[in-house]
């Protein structure tokens, strides 16, 4: 209990991580705004509440930036040393930071989920956003869950990397380039996409949802359902938080 | 109390710190002293748990740094200043720190105002400068009100009213019964400090003995005296067990005799019993700062090889292998200054004949200290 005030106390007595938070909101709720403002009547069916959720990518990587920061700042500027002067044993204190971390961008993304939601219901209202069906709650809901397991992945990865440009560099690479080209291997392309943790994860959101909507893509024959997906794309991320822990501890400070 | 035994790292291909063996005891304070590179910080990590030991092991009270509770209430360290972000106010690095080890948070006001930071408390350290940040490495340190504390070159770049305070401020905390540990590659700054030394140099322990005997063994004095009747002297000195060497006539200085371990009231005595007429009878004390860098500097000659390539360029004014003035008249064995070292005074001899040179292969063999004190390095 103590290390996750300690960890409270570190994360909110610098800027950058309200800066991290405040651009993840207004980017993805502004542009759902911007779309649900632009859709014209004719349009409007499109409008689903699975439509308002297509920009939350965006929101995802500048948390998963925020939470890479949170660890790589420490390594940066020597304050990890402190704090494995205060917690010898290294791992409660990285396990209470990852705890208020990716917390903390679990609710952003959630905030940010049903921001966008309600927003369009508010420029929109004859639009079809009631949430009736498991599936349109995942679709919105489901949002925070992803938010704080990208979290998790990030920190994992920068207790790896150390560097802020290193970890950053990397993160972008992989999200945009590897997991978006990697399927466009022939014949193999389709079972490495299977695998993918955040196309997998992304597969929680909007599993179900037609494949002709404009909300986040939706992959057809995964081999997961949605909540299989969720529990893959969760394990993919503690194992490389896993990783992070060890290296940190075996590694000198 | 801080005991290390045979402690080792190895960084790649570098040895950083080699078998070291010391203890640090409580109610006084302890220098650590080396040259830049010795392996002072990379022991300091060491004792801290941040860098994990390649072989030895050193402990604090009898127990591991990593097998402490609530290491802040034992333990107090100033590595380096600048562990703090730049963006973060003093207190709120404070306040983290304290409530990492359930410390009370109107703790950390009283830190604030023993090191006089109370008033700048809330601004952000990145703008602090050296002798604020300083101030604030050690309010940390104090934050658990530890029995054992650890600074390393804690005066680096301070003026000197920042010196002095620090200075003052560790033999309080010494008086108090804590054990105090502090590093400086500085001697004159030891010297007015630490009432303990433990020397290394290359990673290796040199010597840990108390600094007043370590000072007279560095300070070695010698006495020259010339006459007419130089033989005749030099059997009468040598006749009561004085230590004499003669110095060869050279462009700019008759031969001379130099006498060890007397006084000039001694040798102008005992000519005078013999009538004997002097020409010149002075005394010549070394720097502290040249006899400890011959110290730790033949330990550096010794792990690279040899002394033939660190020896001074021909011709460095007073160096022991140029033409040299009077007090380079008896270069000793191996003990050449590193080169670069040979622009200021020269001491006028080994301080510690046996601390350089040696055989490869063979352990370098530890300064001996005339001290009853001295404790010697090597096996434990
Ligand atoms: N993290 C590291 N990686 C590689 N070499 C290191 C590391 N830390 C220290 N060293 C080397 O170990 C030696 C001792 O360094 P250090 O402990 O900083 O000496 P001091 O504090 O006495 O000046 C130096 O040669 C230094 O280059
Ligand atoms: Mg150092």
């Amino acid at each position: 209990m103590t290390l996750l005030t300690v960890e409270r106390i570190k994360l909110f007595s610098t800027r950058s991580p309200w800066w991290c938070m405040i651009i993840a909101v207004a980017l993805t709720v502004g542009l759902t705004a911007i779309f649900s403002a632009a859709t014209t009547s004719d349009d409007l069916d499109s409008l689903t509440p699975a439509t308002t959720q297509f920009a939350y990518n965006f929101g995802l990587v500048v948390m998963m930036v925020m939470a890479a920061l949170a660890v790589t700042t420490e390594y940066r500027f020597g304050t990890i040393r402190s704090t494995f002067l205060a917690v010898p044993g290294r791992t409660p204190a990285l396990l209470a930071k990852t705890v208020v971390v990716a917390g903390l961008a679990g609710i952003v993304g959630e905030i940010t989920a049903i921001a966008s939601w309600a927003l369009a219901k508010v420029i929109q209202p004859d639009a079809p956003l009631a949430l009736d069906t498991s599936q349109e709650y995942r679709n919105v809901f489901g949002v925070g869950l992803i938010y704080l397991l990208a979290a998790v992945f990030a920190i994992g990865l920068a207790l790896l990397i150390r560097h802020t440009a290193g970890a950053v560099v990397i993160m972008l690479v992989y999200l945009f380039l590897a997991e978006s080209l990697l399927p466009v291997i022939p014949r193999i392309g389709d079972h490495i996409q299977d695998w993918l943790p955040f196309i997998v994860g992304n597969n929680f959101i909007v599993a179900g949802q037609s494949e002709v909507s404009d909300g986040p893509p939706v992959i057809e024959g995964l081999p997961f359902g949605p909540w299989g997906s969720l529990v893959y794309f969760a394990v993919v991320c503690l194992v490389l938080l896993a990783a992070g822990l060890v290296a940190a501890k075996r590694r000198d400070a | 109390m801080i005991e290390a035994r045979g402690l080792t790292k190895r960084y790649g291909r570098t040895t950083a710190v080699n078998a070291l063996t010391f203890s640090v005891q409580p109610g006084k304070v302890t220098g650590f002293l080396g040259p830049n590179g010795a392996g002072k910080s990379t022991t300091m990590r060491m004792i801290l748990g941040l860098d994990h030991p390649s072989a030895g092991d050193v402990r604090i009270g009898g127990r591991r740094y990593a097998d402490l509770k609530e290491p802040l209430r034992e333990v107090g360290a100033l590595l380096e200043a600048k562990w703090v972000h730049p963006n973060r106010s003093a207190r709120s690095h404070l306040r983290w720190m304290a409530a990492s080890n359930r410390i009370p948070a109107k703790r950390v006001d009283e830190v604030l105002e023993i090191v006089g930071l109370t008033g700048v408390a809330g601004r952000r350290a990145g703008g602090y400068s050296l002798g604020m940040a300083q101030r604030l490495g050690i309010a940390v340190a104090l934050l658990g009100d530890p029995g054992v504390l650890l600074f390393d070159e804690p005066v680096n770049g301070l003026d000197p009213e920042g010196i002095l305070w620090i200075r003052q401020f560790m033999h309080r905390l010494a008086h108090e019964g804590r054990t105090v540990f502090v590093s400086s590659h500085l001697l004159s700054e030891m010297a007015l400090t630490a009432q303990e030394l433990i020397v290394i140099g290359r990673g290796r322990l040199i010597a840990q003995t108390s600094t007043k005997s370590f000072i007279e063994s560095a300070s070695d004095s010698s006495v020259r005296v010339r006459g007419p009747e130089l033989a005749r002297l030099y059997g009468v000195l040598t006749g009561q067990g004085l230590a004499v060497q003669e110095a060869p006539a050279t462009e700019d200085s008759p031969a001379a005799l130099i006498v060890r371990g007397t006084s000039t009231e001694q040798v102008g005595e005992l000519a005078g019993t013999v009538g004997l007429v002097l020409h010149e009878l002075t005394e010549s004390r070394g720097s502290l700062e040249q006899a400890f860098i011959q110290m730790t500097g033949g330990d550096v000659e010794y792990q690279a090889g040899g002394h033939t390539a660190a020896g001074p360029a021909p011709g460095v004014p007073g160096g022991p292998g140029g033409p040299g003035g009077p007090s380079a008249a008896f270069p000793p064995p191996g003990a050449v200054p590193p080169p670069g070292s040979g622009t200021g005074p020269v001491p006028p001899g080994p301080v510690t004949p046996g601390a350089s040179g040696g055989p490869a292969g063979a352990p370098a063999p530890p300064a001996p200290q005339p001290g009853a004190e001295a404790r010697r390095a090597g096996k434990p």
